[in-house]
């Protein structure tokens, strides 16, 4: 079938959408974006192809009404155990890396010793594997980077406490491998890694075992669909790396106007705030760009300057908006600069104020400086979209709602869970768009 | 405007003029001591150059150096030690990099030392910056400053009164002329200077002729980034001189040539492609990365078709303004009173409509300059105004004069790709709808 591929090259995150010809959304990837984009490219591409290929599954099975019971549940088993696949597949990758790296004169004599914990550390992580994918299991983060890294650093230094080697060694094989398997093009064999998958499930229920062949035809049938790349669009900061010609790329700007358009219809103003820029744009209802600003010479106010207050605080990205949002007095922050606000944050909590208080003050900091762009872009036209990373955290988005609501009164504001994907599912479009001759389309449209 | 950084692949012959003129120039002044010639320091927008000339004067631009410094990569320190010697960072960076250069040892682009000035002639317009400058280089130099107050024209209408004119005129006479003539030793011939207002006026017509030729569609120039080089003599130690007269009628001539053959404007790397956009540009380039800001546009087939900057130093092609030896005084004062940065907002609103319904540009892009607040302030609703009055779309980015770390590349380039993209879009999306 036929395929319409966007990426988002962001300076956080890489975002992959796949598009059908009917302009139907199959699948959708995520990945950091590392300092490599051709690899957060084709990760970010595999990972949307993997979730077509479930979106398909599910269709497939829905279809023949292979699954007794919910075939959703059954989906999401497969899916968390296929994860789980790829989770051992980089853990075996990362764990061959290390072992490679534990030579020359710094490990001189301890070879075999640091060779050995390797081995416990990484069958320890193996074996911690399945309870982080069982159903129900939350994890701090999808990408490989994170979940293996923190636990490494936790079992090695426990390693190293009992061996009484070196902690800093391991530490040096493991940053060199992690960056080492993380530029690695993603690992192929995507049906073996479903078949594995299926077997895990069906080693876990008995019910499933009777309906094994029942399942597998149509499941078959999903995965061998072949799923042409009929045209790439690239978008965001590291699209001039793609490697694909310069008619293929486009604009964030012109991405995330189109795709806030699709989400919603609707849309007039679209806020997006990302790793290290905040955009206001206005589109028209065809979803072009009548006007945008961004964030020049400085990136306070960014999506950046949430990471940089966790790491301030020595907590998770994800543990900033629900901890902010248990504030009863919102500390007031003047510094919309990172740098000042980690100064002026340490300052507030050594005069004891509440931790809370202060993120939700910080969280308004980064909102009022987002409320100065769009009112230089021109203001707020009835419906307002806000995307990017940051509209996942709801003390942000309490700030926003309470400020468009000070500034421009009653406002349908649109955030989308899959918001992140915006600037990706624009480019899908243009994707679409530029194969089936874009003009006709938009002609469609306005007509 | 500058000898080491122009465009090098194709010379033509009004190159190489201005480039002997230049050079001729700063010999004329480092050697100004041994020539026993008197130097004036004096800024761009509102020089009196024909007057000064017929004094025998001498004339240096610290904003000239400034940006000359910038196009060499040498600003940056400059700047640095000005800080370090207590101006502060949102202090003008023209005023910076002067500053600096002077603790550098004032080396011209000739490598030689630029000896002190005679005498600083303050004749400004727009710009308050301009005295705080002359301020701190009157304690550096202490020698003679004169003043000339040039009124802003802040009525919200376009015309200068008879009340302006009169005042600047006053000044000339009493002030000005008086300073320069105990300065230089010699004594004012008005007649002189009609036969420079004369060689002026000649020079501006044809200067004209080529701001106006990016009405062609192709434009064979480039108004902004290629118009810092066509407006420097005139705007430069030039105007009035025989030599201006040469350069403008030789660049006249090989302009028309391209219109004939139907070519588009010159860029460091050669001939220009196709011609996508056609933009008009308000506020300065930056300099500290000139060549790579130019290309930005080039690449993408986006011309300036008309920029405000190149009005900084005389406006001529809007309202028809010549010097004018049969009214020698008057037309001084008229040009100082009608420089860019002399006019209001709305003004300089309608200045911009203009421009983009006469070179029938696609769209308005603003240069915001960080540390130039004469340039800036209202620059957004001039912005929201031009795009209300024309339907075009506007776009609005920021950089710096001549201070490098204001420069950031990667997002410059990011705003004007989505710009271009977003005039494209439009641009399909219009002619769909018609």
């Amino acid at each position: 079938m036929k395929c319409y591929i966007g990426i988002d090259l962001g300076s956080t995150t890489t975002k992959a959408v796949l598009m059908d010809a009917d302009k139907q959304v199959l699948g959708q990837g995520i990945t950091n974006s590392r300092s490599n984009y051709d690899t957060a490219a084709a990760v970010s591409k595999q990972e949307a192809i993997i979730g077509t290929r479930f979106t398909l599954a599910h269709r497939a099975l829905k279809e023949h009404g292979a699954v007794n019971g919910s075939t959703d549940e059954f989906l999401n088993d497969l899916e968390r155990s296929f994860r789980m696949e790829q989770y051992l597949e980089q853990l075996e990758d990362l764990e061959n890396t290390c072992e490679n790296y534990v030579t020359g004169p710094r490990f001189a004599g301890m070879e075999k010793d640091i060779g050995t914990a390797l081995q416990e550390i990484f069958k320890q992580l193996a074996d911690e594997a399945p309870p982080m994918f069982a159903r129900g299991a939350e994890r701090k983060s999808e990408f490989f980077r994170d979940i293996a890294g923190g636990r490494f650093m936790s079992i090695a230094e426990d390693a190293a406490d009992s061996s009484s080697l070196p902690f800093d060694l391991l530490l040096n094989v493991y940053d060199k491998s992690i960056i080492e398997v993380e530029n690695r093009p993603p690992a192929g064999d995507l049906a073996g890694k479903f078949g594995r998958a299926l077997d895990h499930i069906i080693e876990q229920s008995s019910e499933m075992e009777l309906q094994h062949e029942k399942i597998m035809e149509p499941l078959k049938e999903a995965i061998a669909v072949e799923l042409e790349e009929t045209y790439v669009v690239g978008t965001g900061y590291g699209r001039v790396r793609l490697p694909f010609p310069k008619e293929h790329i486009r604009s964030e700007i012109l991405c995330h106007g189109l795709g806030a358009h699709i989400m919603y219809p609707n849309t007039r103003t679209v806020l997006d705030i990302g790793g290290q820029d905040t955009k206001a744009i206005q589109v028209d209802g065809r979803g072009i760009v009548e006007n945008f600003q961004m964030n020049d010479r400085c990136a306070a106010g960014c999506g950046r300057y949430l990471g940089y207050i966790a790491d301030e605080m020595n907590i998770g990205v994800h543990e900033l908006g629900p901890l902010a949002s248990k504030s009863t007095k919102v500390t007031k922050i003047n510094s919309t600069c990172t740098v000042f606000a980690g100064a002026e944050l340490r300052d507030r909590l050594a005069l004891g104020e509440k931790r809370e208080d202060v993120l939700a003050g910080l969280h308004r900091a980064i909102i009022l400086r987002a409320m100065s762009i769009i009112s230089r872009s021109g203001g707020i036209t009835d419906q307002f979209t806000f995307t990017g990373g940051v509209a996942n955290n709801n003390a942000a988005v309490k700030e926003l709602k309470k400020l468009v609501e000070e500034n421009y009164g009653k406002v349908t504001i649109n955030i989308d869970p899959d918001s992140i994907y915006t600037g990706a599912l624009g480019a899908a479009e243009f994707a679409r768009r530029a194969a089936m001759e874009g003009d006709i389309e938009i002609q469609g449209e306005a007509a | 405007m500058n000898t080491e950084t122009k465009p090098d692949v194709v010379k033509d012959a009004s190159m190489l003029k201005q480039k002997e003129m230049i050079a001729g120039n700063f010999d004329k002044l480092t050697d100004a001591k041994e020539l026993g010639l008197k130097i004036s320091s004096t800024f761009v927008p509102g020089n009196l150059n024909e007057l000064l000339m017929c004094f025998g004067i001498v004339n240096n631009l610290p904003e000239i150096n400034a940006l000359n410094n910038a196009m060499r990569k040498q600003s940056g320190p400059m700047i640095q030690d000005a800080e370090k010697m207590g101006h502060s960072e949102d202090v003008c960076t023209y005023v910076k990099a002067d500053i600096g250069m002077m603790s550098r040892g004032n080396i011209a682009p000739n490598g030689k030392p630029m000896p002190d000035p005679d005498v600083l002639l303050l004749s400004y317009t727009g710009c308050y910056t301009f005295l705080k400058w002359f301020e701190l280089l009157r304690e550096q130099y202490k020698c003679p400053t004169v003043m000339l107050h040039v009124p802003y024209q802040g009525d919200g209408k376009a015309e200068i009164t008879q009340n302006m004119r009169d005042y600047v005129i006053k000044q000339l006479k009493e002030e000005v002329i008086p300073t320069l003539e105990q300065v230089s030793g010699v004594k004012f011939d008005i007649d002189r200077l009609r036969e420079n207002l004369k060689n002026s006026a000649k020079a501006e017509d044809d200067l004209v002729w080529v701001l106006e030729s990016a009405k062609n569609k192709p434009s064979p120039i480039d108004a902004y980034f290629g118009g810092v080089y066509y407006i420097g003599p005139i705007f430069t130690a030039f105007r009035g001189t025989e030599d201006a007269v040469e350069y403008y009628r030789l660049l006249k001539g090989e302009i028309a040539e391209r219109i004939k053959q139907g070519l588009g404007p010159v860029t460091p790397e050669g001939e220009v492609f196709e011609e996508k956009y056609r933009l008009v540009v308000e506020g300065p380039p930056n300099w500290t990365n000139f060549r790579e800001f130019w290309k930005m546009f080039y690449e993408d087939g986006a011309v300036v078709v008309a920029s405000t900057y190149s009005k900084v130093g005389g406006v001529y092609d809007y309202d028809g303004f010549r010097h004018d030896p049969d009214h020698p005084l008057e037309s001084l004062a008229d040009y100082c009173l009608g420089c860019y940065t002399n006019r209001n907002l709305p003004e300089r609103t309608q200045m911009l409509v203009d421009y983009m319904e006469d070179y029938q540009a696609d769209g308005l892009l603003v240069n915001s300059i960080k540390s130039c607040n004469s340039f800036s302030a209202g620059q957004l609703l001039m912005l929201r105004e031009v795009e209300a009055r024309t339907g075009k779309p506007g776009a609005f980015i920021e950089t710096d004069l001549v201070d490098p770390r204001y420069f950031s590349p990667a997002n410059i380039k990011n705003r004007l790709e989505s710009y271009f993209q977003m005039i494209e879009q439009k641009r399909q999306s219009g002619a769909v709808a018609a």
